[in-house]
C-alpha cells in the first residue's frame, strides 16, 4: 500500500534518502548496511523522528531494539527482504448486548485517541471511537455504544467553528434519542469547549460528557480506558442533563471527577487529575460503580428547558494584565475589530491606573470590558479600592465569581446575541448554566 | 553425559545499577533517602496495547489476562510525578550513558551512532508506565576468559524496575524508590557451554563493570538471569540470579529438567500420544465426588463456594512423577499457578494421597474416563480460576507431547527455577517518543577512550607493587570492593597490610561471627584508622571497634573507642608503667628479661597503644641503660 512519497519518506532526506531508493527499500522492510570499516547493520528500515541526525538510518534489530546507524555515501544500502509495515490492527468489537441505554461516543482528537506518530516521533491524534471501543471492551457492559469520529483535531487547534459544529452534531444526537452523549476531547482546551457547549445547548435532557486522557491510549497506563469507561457510565445513568467533564479525580485509577462545563479548568500539565473544579465543587464523584451527587442542585435528566442557542463570534479576546503593562493592547484589539475583551485583572479585579482612561473611551465606543480575576478562586469585588471603584466608573463590568475562561466563552456566545452594551452586561452576570452567581465556599469543603 | 552431548547453550544477561547522582530519566536521586518518610499509595491499573508493528505481545498478553491491582507506594523523597508516570521523562541522563560508554569501550564492543530510547512493555505493573525504558548503546564486543574470547552481543541501558512488596491474587503492590535508577545490561550471545564457564564469563563481567568505578555496589545492585537451552528444547531465559555462585547450580539444575523434558517428549511419541488428543479433553467439573473429600484443603475451598475441576491427560499414566526434584507434574502445577492464580494441582501419579482417598480417585477416573494409561489432574478453587489453570495445564501437556517450550522463569535461592511466563518477543517494543535520540558523537568516545580507567587485572599489579600486598590480598581487596576504602586509608599512613588485612580477612570474619557489617559505612572505617593514624587508639583495636559500630551505627569511631575504653592512656603514664616494671628487674637481668616486660605491656595496653610503639619506648629505656 503506497502512500505518498513525501508522507512515507518523512524523516529521511538528503543523500540518505537517495540512498534507501536507490536501494528500493520501504519502512519495514530488512536491510543490511554496510559501511567502509567493515561494520555491517541488519534490521527492519523504520521512520524516524525529528530530532534525529540527518545522516543517520534508524533500523529495529531482530531483539526489538531500535538504533540510529551513521552513513555517509561510501556506505552501501541493500534490501534483503520485504517487511510488514507498521501498522494499527483493531481487535474485533465486543458484541453488543441488548437492553442497555445508548450512548452515543463522538471523537474529536486528542490524546484519548492517539497514537504514535512515526513521522515526527510524537503522538498525535489517530485511533478511532470505534478503535476505542474495541480496545476497552468494558464498554460494551455498561452501553449500546454507537461512536463516530467528528474530526480528530489537537485540541489548541480548535476555533469557535469547531465548538458550534460539535453543538449542532450533539443536537442532533439528542433529538435521534439517545440517553446520553460522550465526547472524546484533547484536554488542553476541554474546559473551553465544555463552557462553550453549556451555554450552546442549555438544560439538556440528557448528560453531555466530555472525556479525554493525559496518557495516550496506546500505553498500558493510559488514563483513556478508565476516564471512558467513567465518561460512558455517566452518560448511561446520571441523574443530570448537564454538560460535564470526567476525569481522573486523582493519581489512582479509583475514582472519576464529575465537573460541571463551566465550572472547570486544567490546572496541571501532565498529570492525570489535571482538571479541577474551582468556585464549586465537582458536581459527582463517580467510584466503585457508584455515582455520589455532591451538589443535589442539578438539572434532572428527561427534564424540561431544554435550548438550543447556537453561535459564537470570534471577536472577543482574553487580556492578562501584567505588572507594567500598558493598555494599548486594548486599543489595538478594538482597532482590529474587536468588540470586546475579559480582562485578567489582579487580585478583587484591577488593573493599572493609567488603564482608566482607556477602557472609559473605549467602552464609552461600544466596546465591552469585563473584569476576571487572574488569582483563579475566589469572586471579584471592584468596590473595595478606589482603582475598582474607578474602573467601575469607566464601564468595565465586572464578572462576579466567573471563571476567566468561562467569561470569554460567554461573550464570544453573548456577541452573538446582541450588540448593546447594556444588554451584553446584563446577560454576562445572568446565570445560563450555573457559570456565574454562585456561593461561594471554601475550596475543597463538600468536594474532594 | 556430558554437557557437550547434550549441546548444553548458556548466554548471560548481567545487569548493574550505575551510581549515578539521578536517576536516568529524571532528578530524583539513586540513593535510598536518609531516613524514611511517609509512604503514600496510588492505585494503577495497566492493560496490554499493540507493538509498532500492530502485534500484541505473549507475554504482555499473560500478564493482562490478569488484569491485578496494582498499588504503588512511594515517598516523595526517593519518587517524583515521573516515577508516577504523571509526568514525561526528561532527556536520558548523560552520566549514565558516559558510564555505558565506558564499559562498552572496556569490552571493545561499538556504540551505537544515535541511541534511540524504546519501550519494553512489561505490565506485571513493575513499572508505572507499562513499559520499561530501555536503549541499546552498544554491539558486539569480547572479553577474554580463562584465555578464551567470549563474545558480547549487546550493551544496553534501561531504567530499573519497581521493587515488589507482596504478590496476591487480586493485588500486587510495588514501591517506587527503585524505579528509574539507570541500568546497564550486558548479553553475551549463547556460546557458553558449561556451567563452570558461564559463572567465570559473569565474574569477568562483573570486573569490567566495577572498574568503571560508575557501578553501585552491595545487595541488590546486581541481577543475573541466563538464557539456557539444550539441544532440541526451547529456550529458558531464566530471571533473577543474585549470587554468582548459584549460576553453575541453575544452570546443572535447567540442563537436568530440559533432558528430563525432552525425554518424556519421546515417551509420549513411543506411546502414540498426539497434541490434538490431550488438546480436545473437556475440563470436567468432580465437585460432587469430593463434597466429603478426606483432603482438608479441597473441603475448605468446596466450603468457600469454590469447585474442583478434573482434566484427563490421555496417556501419560506415570509420567508426572519424574525423577528426583524435575517432574512433569511440578511444571503443569507451575503453569495452573502462573495462569489461573491457583494455589495447585493434585495429580493422579501422587494420589490417592494428600487425604484424597481410594474412592474418589476411582470416581474421578470414571467420571473423566481415564482408563490405567491415562493420567488426570485436580484443581479446586473458584470456578474461573480454576479453569484457566486447568486451561493452562492442558496447553502445557499438549506441548509436552513434542516439544519444550520457550520460557520465562524465575531463579530460586535453592538453585532451582520455577515458571513466570511465556518469553516475550520482540513485538514488546515500540520507540519511546517523548526521549529525542542521543547522537554518541566521535569527541565524546575520543575522549571516554582516553580516559578509560584501568581493568581491574591492571588494579591488582597496582596494588601489589605499590603497596607491597600479596597478589592474594589485592584481589582479595578488588573482590571486595575496598579498593577505594584502602587507598583512602592508606593515605592517612597507615601500614598498607593492615589496612589491607582489616577492610578483606577482618569484615569477613566479622560477619562471619555474625555482626551486620553493612552498618559499617566507609567513613566509619576512615574515621578509625584517622584516630589510628593519631595513636588516639592502637591498630590492634580494629576489630573490637567495628564490630561495636555494627552492633550501633549511630555510634562514631571515637564513641566506640571510648566505649570500649580503648583509648590510648597519655604517654607519660605508659613511661611510667615501663619504669615500674622495668625497675622491678634487677640490672643484670633486664637484657633477657626484654620479652617477658614486652609482653607485660602488650597485655596491658593492647587494643589501646600500638605495640610497635611499646616495642620502641620499652627499648629505649632498656638502652638508656
Amino acid at each position: 500500500m503506497l502512500v505518498s512519497g513525501v508522507e512515507r519518506w518523512e524523516g529521511y532526506s538528503g543523500f540518505l534518502l537517495e540512498m534507501i531508493r536507490a536501494a528500493g527499500a520501504e519502512i519495514g522492510d530488512e536491510v543490511v548496511v554496510e559501511r567502509p570499516d567493515g561494520s555491517r547493520f541488519r534490521g527492519l528500515l523504520m521512520f524516524k523522528g525529528e530530532l534525529s541526525a540527518e545522516n543517520v538510518l534508524v533500523l529495529k534489530l531482530s531483539n526489538g531494539y531500535n538504533i540510529g546507524v551513521a552513513v555517509d555515501p561510501s556506505c552501501r544500502i541493500e534490501r534483503v527482504a520485504a517487511g510488514r509495515r507498521p501498522a494499527f490492527t483493531r481487535p474485533p468489537p465486543p458484541p453488543q448486548k441488548s437492553g442497555l441505554p445508548r450512548v452515543k461516543v463522538i471523537g474529536t482528537g486528542g490524546t484519548i485517541a492517539s497514537r504514535v506518530d512515526y513521522r515526527t516521533g510524537a503522538v498525535r491524534p489517530a485511533i478511532s471511537s470505534e478503535d476505542l471501543v474495541s480496545l476497552v471492551p468494558e464498554l460494551s457492559e455498561l452501553a449500546l455504544i454507537d461512536a463516530e469520529v467528528l474530526f480528530s483535531l489537537y485540541s489548541e487547534d480548535f476555533t469557535v467553528r469547531e465548538w458550534e459544529a460539535i453543538a449542532e452534531r450533539v443536537k442532533r444526537v439528542i433529538e435521534d434519542g439517545f440517553d446520553g452523549v460522550v465526547l472524546t476531547h484533547g484536554t488542553d482546551t476541554m474546559h473551553y469547549t465544555a463552557a462553550a457547549l453549556s451555554f450552546t445547548l442549555q438544560n439538556p435532557p440528557v448528560p453531555i460528557v466530555l472525556v479525554g486522557s493525559q496518557r495516550s491510549s496506546d500505553r498500558p497506563s493510559s488514563d483513556a480506558a478508565f476516564n471512558l469507561m467513567g465518561a460512558v457510565w455517566v452518560a448511561a445513568r446520571a441523574p443530570f442533563g448537564e454538560v460535564v467533564v470526567a476525569m481522573h479525580a486523582w493519581h489512582s485509577d479509583e475514582a472519576v471527577a464529575v465537573h460541571r462545563g463551566t465550572r472547570v479548568v486544567k490546572m496541571h500539565t501532565s498529570s492525570r487529575d489535571a482538571f479541577k473544579s474551582v468556585n464549586a465543587t465537582p458536581l459527582a464523584i463517580l467510584s466503585g460503580g457508584s455515582l455520589k451527587m455532591l451538589d443535589s442542585d442539578y438539572h434532572a435528566r428527561g427534564g424540561d428547558g431544554f435550548v438550543y442557542a447556537p453561535g459564537f463570534s470570534d471577536r472577543a479576546a482574553l487580556v492578562k494584565f501584567y505588572p507594567g503593562m500598558g493598555p494599548e493592547v486594548l486599543e489595538y484589539l478594538a482597532d482590529r475589530g474587536f468588540r470586546g475583551v475579559v480582562i485578567e485583572g489582579t487580585g478583587l479585579g484591577h488593573v493599572a491606573r493609567r488603564w482608566i482612561p482607556v477602557i472609559k473611551r473605549l467602552t464609552e465606543s461600544g466596546f465591552f470590558v469585563g473584569m476576571a480575576s487572574q488569582c483563579r478562586f475566589g469572586r471579584v469585588n471592584m468596590r473595595v479600592y478606589n482603582t475598582g471603584r474607578d474602573l467601575l466608573n469607566a464601564g468595565v463590568v465586572e464578572l462576579d465569581d466567573m471563571l476567566a475562561e468561562v467569561a470569554l466563552v460567554k461573550l464570544m456566545w453573548a456577541l452573538r446575541r446582541t450588540s448593546s452594551l447594556e444588554e451584553l452586561a446584563r446577560l454576562m452576570l445572568t446565570p445560563v448554566a450555573r457559570e456565574v452567581g454562585s456561593r461561594t465556599l471554601p475550596q475543597g469543603v463538600g468536594g474532594v | 553425559m556430558s554437557y557437550e552431548e547434550l549441546g548444553l547453550k548458556v548466554g548471560l544477561e548481567i545487569h548493574r545499577q550505575l551510581d549515578t547522582r539521578h536517576k536516568l530519566f529524571c532528578k530524583c536521586s539513586t540513593s535510598p533517602p536518609a531516613q524514611e518518610g511517609p509512604k503514600l499509595r496510588v492505585v494503577r491499573y495497566l492493560r496490554e496495547t499493540q507493538s509498532e508493528l500492530g502485534e500484541v505481545d505473549q507475554a504482555a498478553h499473560f500478564e493482562s489476562k490478569r488484569m491485578r491491582r496494582i498499588v504503588y507506594e512511594y515517598d516523595p523523597a526517593s519518587a517524583c510525578l515521573v516515577e508516577l508516570d504523571e509526568e514525561p521523562p526528561h532527556p536520558i541522563n548523560t552520566e549514565a550513558v558516559r558510564i555505558a560508554l565506558t564499559a562498552a569501550l572496556m569490552m571493545r564492543a561499538k556504540p551505537v551512532d544515535e541511541i534511540h530510547v524504546m519501550r519494553k512493555i512489561v505490565i506485571d505493573g513493575s513499572n508505572t508506565s507499562g513499559f520499561q525504558r530501555t536503549c541499546m548503546v552498544a554491539l558486539g564486543g569480547e572479553i577474554v576468559v580463562d584465555g578464551h574470547p567470549v563474545p558480547i552481543q549487546t550493551i544496553t541501558l534501561e531504567e530499573d524496575a519497581a521493587r515488589i512488596v507482596r504478590a496476591e491474587a487480586e493485588e500486587v503492590v510495588y514501591d517506587l524508590s527503585r524505579l528509574g535508577i539507570p541500568l546497564i545490561e550486558v548479553s553475551t550471545g549463547p556460546v557458553l557451554y558449561t556451567p563452570s564457564m558461564a559463572a567465570k564469563a559473569a565474574e569477568a563481567i562483573g570486573r569490567i563493570l566495577r572498574a568503571t568505578r560508575g557501578v553501585k555496589r552491595g545487595l541488590g545492585t546486581v541481577r543475573q538471569d541466563l538464557n539456557i537451552s539444550i539441544r532440541g528444547s526451547g529456550l529458558m531465559e531464566v530471571k533473577g540470579v543474585q549470587e554468582l555462585e548459584l549460576i553453575p547450580r541453575v544452570i546443572e539444575y535447567e540442563a537436568r529438567r530440559l533432558k528430563h523434558l525432552l525425554d518424556l517428549v519421546e515417551r509420549l511419541r513411543e506411546r502414540g500420544v498426539k497434541p490434538e488428543a490431550v488438546e480436545a479433553q473437556p475440563i470436567v467439573d468432580l465437585t460432587e465426588v469430593f463434597r466429603e473429600s478426606g483432603s482438608r484443603v479441597i473441603r475448605r475451598k468446596i466450603s468457600e463456594g469454590g469447585v474442583v475441576l478434573g482434566l484427563r491427560l490421555p496417556g501419560f499414566a506415570g509420567l508426572l512423577r519424574g525423577e528426583g526434584d524435575v517432574r512433569l507434574g511440578r511444571e503443569l502445577s507451575e503453569y495452573a499457578k502462573a495462569w489461573g492464580g491457583v494455589e495447585g494441582i493434585f495429580h493422579s501419579d501422587e494420589l490417592p494421597g494428600y487425604g484424597i482417598g481410594e474412592d474418589e480417585v476411582r470416581e474421578a477416573r470414571r467420571l473423566l474416563g481415564a482408563g490405567e494409561a491415562d493420567a488426570f489432574v485436580l484443581v479446586a478453587g473458584r470456578e474461573a480460576r480454576a479453569r484457566e489453570a486447568l486451561e493452562a495445564v492442558r496447553m502445557r501437556a499438549a506441548q509436552a507431547c513434542t516439544q519444550v517450550p520457550d520460557e520465562t522463569r524465575a531463579a530460586l535461592p535453592d538453585g532451582t527455577t520455577v515458571y513466570m511466563r511465556p518469553r516475550p518477543g520482540s513485538a514488546r517494543m515500540y520507540p519511546e517518543t517523548d526521549i529525542p535520540p542521543f547522537r554518541v558523537s566521535r569527541e565524546v568516545l575520543e575522549e571516554i577512550e582516553r580516559n578509560l580507567p584501568p581493568p581491574l587485572e591492571k588494579v591488582a599489579e597496582e596494588l601489589v607493587k605499590r603497596y607491597r600486598l600479596s597478589s592474594q590480598l589485592a584481589w582479595e581487596l578488588i573482590d571486595s570492593e575496598m579498593v577505594e576504602e584502602f587507598e583512602r586509608v592508606v593515605g592517612l599512613g597507615v601500614a598498607p597490610s593492615v589496612v589491607a588485612s582489616v577492610l578483606t580477612e577482618g569484615l569477613k570474619q566479622l560477619r562471619r561471627e555474625g555482626y551486620r557489617v553493612e552498618n559499617i559505612s566507609p567513613n566509619h572505617i576512615y574515621d578509625y584508622f584517622k584516630l589510628v593514624s593519631l595513636g588516639v587508639t592502637a591498630k590492634e583495636s580494629a576489630l573490637q571497634v567495628l564490630a561495636e559500630i555494627a552492633k550501633d551505627p549511630s555510634l562514631t569511631a571515637e564513641q566506640a573507642v571510648d566505649r570500649l575504653g580503648l583509648r590510648a592512656p597519655p604517654i607519660e603514664e605508659v613511661n611510667a608503667f615501663i619504669e615500674e616494671l622495668v625497675s622491678s628487674v634487677p640490672p643484670s637481668e633486664r637484657k633477657s628479661a626484654t620479652g617477658r616486660l614486652m609482653g607485660e605491656l602488650m597485655r596491658k595496653y593492647r587494643g589501646r597503644v600500638d605495640g610497635g610503639l611499646l616495642n620502641k619506648l620499652l627499648m629505649e629505656r632498656l638502652r638508656a641503660e
